[in-house]
């Protein structure tokens, strides 16, 4: 299933490859810009086909994301799925106030993350063991705040708010608070 | 001339402050003030980079978020907006071809700009004032963390700052539609509707076109200006709002989140904010572009009509797309993610690139060119916002936003390569070109510096953003700290680009100084000898 570090891989390539040709194409047109020429004009066909090229571009990404990337559909549909497991978490003084020590959800759960802030605006966010985001939400006081994700392979993820509180907001971390284990481990 | 006699009297003794009219000495007062900012600005990046890699003993954690509170807004107003204005209160008379409204008001808006910037940044220097993040000013506002003494001081100094900028706002149109003495009455009402761009739309459903009577350029500092009065009193309101925050906590009472909704605060706040980022900034920048390909070239504009229609659609755009921060929020309604911070803002893609395509085609017209300091500049101003719209219109997806929200990719390829590659260099590209019209001829001191710069700034920015934004990819936060070295491979790759565009910036600044010499600089600020209105001395 595609996960958030495949769609961050994706997404590293793709924007690699479109750094690479642009930085050639300006190049390209400084030189030639500078050699020999005649001070022809760019037709104005070439201009249109640009546009219309722009366009398609910017309404396909989101087409292209909406369709491959499985969160986003449930995301802008939240009240319509029904998770298997519910984790409400409170947030106040700089720290998060969690159901458990440790949050326990089987391997294809889909979960519901449900977080109230009780004084400041604040993230939330889960992270592999090497660092890297899983997912994140903002934490707005007075809002229900709340992500469905599905856990497709077993992992342990730490907390941490993603959002800058000020100074104290740096040292918002969980470590390992939630474990993805397989349905036999749990069982 | 030898080394001291240059730096005291500017190469070969060309510049003399002393010709210089009131106009040239208040343009060039920003341009030197904005440059100093710049320098704060550089030197602050610095100091948050080397933190990121390895705590520095002199700089405590409430100080390393106290820079990184000013150094956003040190660049952004103190820098950006100084240069800014200086160019456009000179460029809008000479386009027009009639002298300022007033220059009274100019200096007030440098003046009051200049000591803002000071007054904020001290404040946070002094008081560790640090709650923003970038620009955002959160509310509910916390007083545990941070002095309301601090915070009251860093309101005044904002609140001078948008005064100034005011004042610039209204000087501007005041000098597209005023008649100036001994001059036939102007048309006012069809100068300002021509400015803002209603006399082209109108164009579009007559037959009988009428003319557009301010020059293109000058079309879009009004538009961008329209943003920038609508930006100012979202900043104005919301500083008074968070006065009343700190008024009400010196007396002893807590507003906390009941007093107002954060998310409402959060949309209204972002609307006013956008205004600059996606709004001014790329309408000035646009313009800028064109002025700078038709000064380059000597040549009129490609697809003029549809070039003004464009920026027109960018003003409009650019108050509809707040919504793209808020894709995180998820009590944000799903249709205004999806329309504002989706779709509206992938038409910056297409607004953007015709600017980008209208000004290569410009160029191209006019080969072969001259690789001149204006032109390299130029063309590195465009790669910037051509690899970094495309970063923000990424993170600017619902499903994207998710995996990168608040990371340094968001900071990285897009903020900082749109700012210090795209915007910054577009700026010194103006620079370059106005020298010798603002100096009375003055020579630039060595062309071997001048590469020097260019080559420094655009590897130093754009390896900065690149390296960043892959810091970003696996995760790392922006606005936070990693005390056991999770990132620093990413962080000294950033720190060595970041060192590249100190270097460019040194040596840009001394080949000013030597090029204008201390007494120059010095006889900026002295006040005019010349006594006119006009822009430049008489020949």
């Amino acid at each position: 299933m595609v996960d958030s570090q495949m769609v961050l891989t994706g997404q590293t390539i793709a924007y690699t490859a479109y750094c690479i040709v642009i930085i050639m194409l300006v190049a390209w047109f400084a030189l030639k810009v500078t050699g020999k020429g005649n001070g022809k004009g760019v037709k104005p066909a070439l201009f249109y086909t640009f546009v219309g090229f722009l366009t398609v571009l910017g309404v396909s990404l989101h087409l292209i994301t909406y369709n491959t990337i499985p969160w986003t559909h449930v995301d802008l549909n939240r009240s319509d799925y029904t998770p298997d497991k519910t984790f409400s978490i409170t947030v106040r003084n700089h720290q998060f106030l969690l159901p458990s020590e440790k949050m326990i959800i089987n391997v294809n759960d889909d979960v519901l993350f449900d977080v109230k802030s009780e004084d400041l605006t604040y993230g939330f966010g889960l992270f592999r063991e090497d660092n890297s985001m899983l997912f994140q939400m903002q934490v707005v006081p007075g809002h229900r705040n709340d992500v469905i994700w599905h856990f497709d392979r077993p992992g342990v993820y730490t907390i941490r708010s993603t959002e800058y509180s000020g100074p104290k907001g740096v040292f918002m971390i969980v470590k390992n608070a939630v474990e993805v284990v397989p349905i036999s481990a749990a069982n | 001339m030898n080394f001291s006699k240059t730096l005291i009297n500017g190469e070969e003794g060309l510049f003399r402050s002393d010709t210089l009219t009131p106009m040239q000495k208040l343009t060039l007062r920003f341009v030197v003030v904005g440059l100093i900012y710049f320098g704060f600005v550089v030197i602050e990046g610095m100091l948050m980079r080397l933190y990121e890699v390895k705590p520095l003993p002199f700089i405590t954690e409430p100080q390393f978020f106290a820079i990184l509170t000013a150094h956003p807004l040190v660049g952004i107003f103190g820098s950006t907006y100084s240069i800014v204005c200086g160019a456009f209160l000179f460029l809008v008379p000479f386009l027009m071809k009639k002298p300022l409204w007033s220059i009274k008001m100019g200096n007030w808006t440098f003046l009051l700009i200049a000591v803002g910037t000071f007054v904020f940044w001290f404040a946070g220097f002094v008081s560790h004032y640090s709650p923003l993040y970038t620009l955002y000013w959160p509310l509910p506002a916390d007083f545990s963390q941070f002095s309301v003494w601090g915070g009251t001081f860093f309101i005044v100094g904002i609140a001078l700052v948008m005064i100034g900028t005011a004042l610039f706002i209204i000087n501007i149109f005041k000098t597209i539609t005023y008649t100036p003495d001994g001059w036939d009455k102007q048309p006012s009402g069809a100068l300002l509707s021509s400015a803002l761009g209603v006399t082209g739309f109108i164009n579009l459903f007559r037959k009988n076109k009428k003319e557009h009577l301010v020059p293109l350029p000058v079309a879009a500092v009004a538009r961008g200006s329209v943003d920038m009065a609508l930006n100012t009193l979202t900043i104005l309101f919301t500083g008074v709002l968070i006065l009343v925050y700190m008024v009400g906590s010196i007396l002893g009472f807590d507003l906390k989140e009941t007093a107002i909704d954060a998310l409402l605060y959060k949309n209204w706040f972002w609307w006013g904010l956008d205004l600059i980022a996606d709004g001014l900034v790329l309408i000035f920048v646009a313009g800028t572009w064109y002025l700078l390909a038709m000064l380059i070239t000597n040549k009129p504009l490609f697809m003029q009509n549809i070039a003004r229609a464009a920026l027109l659609v960018e003003l409009v755009v650019s108050w509809t797309v707040w919504s793209h921060h808020l894709l995180s929020d998820q009590a944000q309604p799903a249709i205004l993610k999806v329309v504002s911070g989706e779709m509206v803002t992938a038409f910056e893609l297409i607004t953007q690139g015709l600017a980008f395509f209208i000004t290569l085609a410009t160029l191209w017209s006019a080969r072969p060119l001259k690789m001149t300091n204006p032109l390299k500049f130029l063309l590195g101003g465009l790669l910037g916002f051509a690899l970094a719209v495309p970063a923000g219109i990424m993170q600017a997806d619902v499903g994207l936003n998710r995996i990168l929200h608040n990371t340094q990719w968001v900071v990285g390829p897009h903020v900082h390569v749109a700012i210090l590659v795209g915007l910054t260099m577009t700026l010194y590209s103006a620079i370059y070109i106005l020298f010798p019209i603002l100096t009375n001829g003055a020579k630039m001191h060595s062309q071997k510096l001048v590469n020097v710069h260019f080559w420094c700034h655009l590897i130093g920015g754009i390896g900065m953003g690149a390296f960043m934004g892959m810091a970003g990819l696996n995760g790392m936060l922006r606005r936070s700290l990693y005390v056991n070295g999770e990132f620093n491979i990413y962080m000294i790759f950033a720190a060595v680009s970041g060192t590249l565009i100190l270097i460019g910036f040194l040596a840009f600044f001394y080949n000013i100084v030597m090029s204008v010499g201390l007494k120059g600089v010095l006889g900026i600020f002295t006040p005019a000898r010349i006594k006119t209105k006009d822009l430049l001395p008489a020949a």
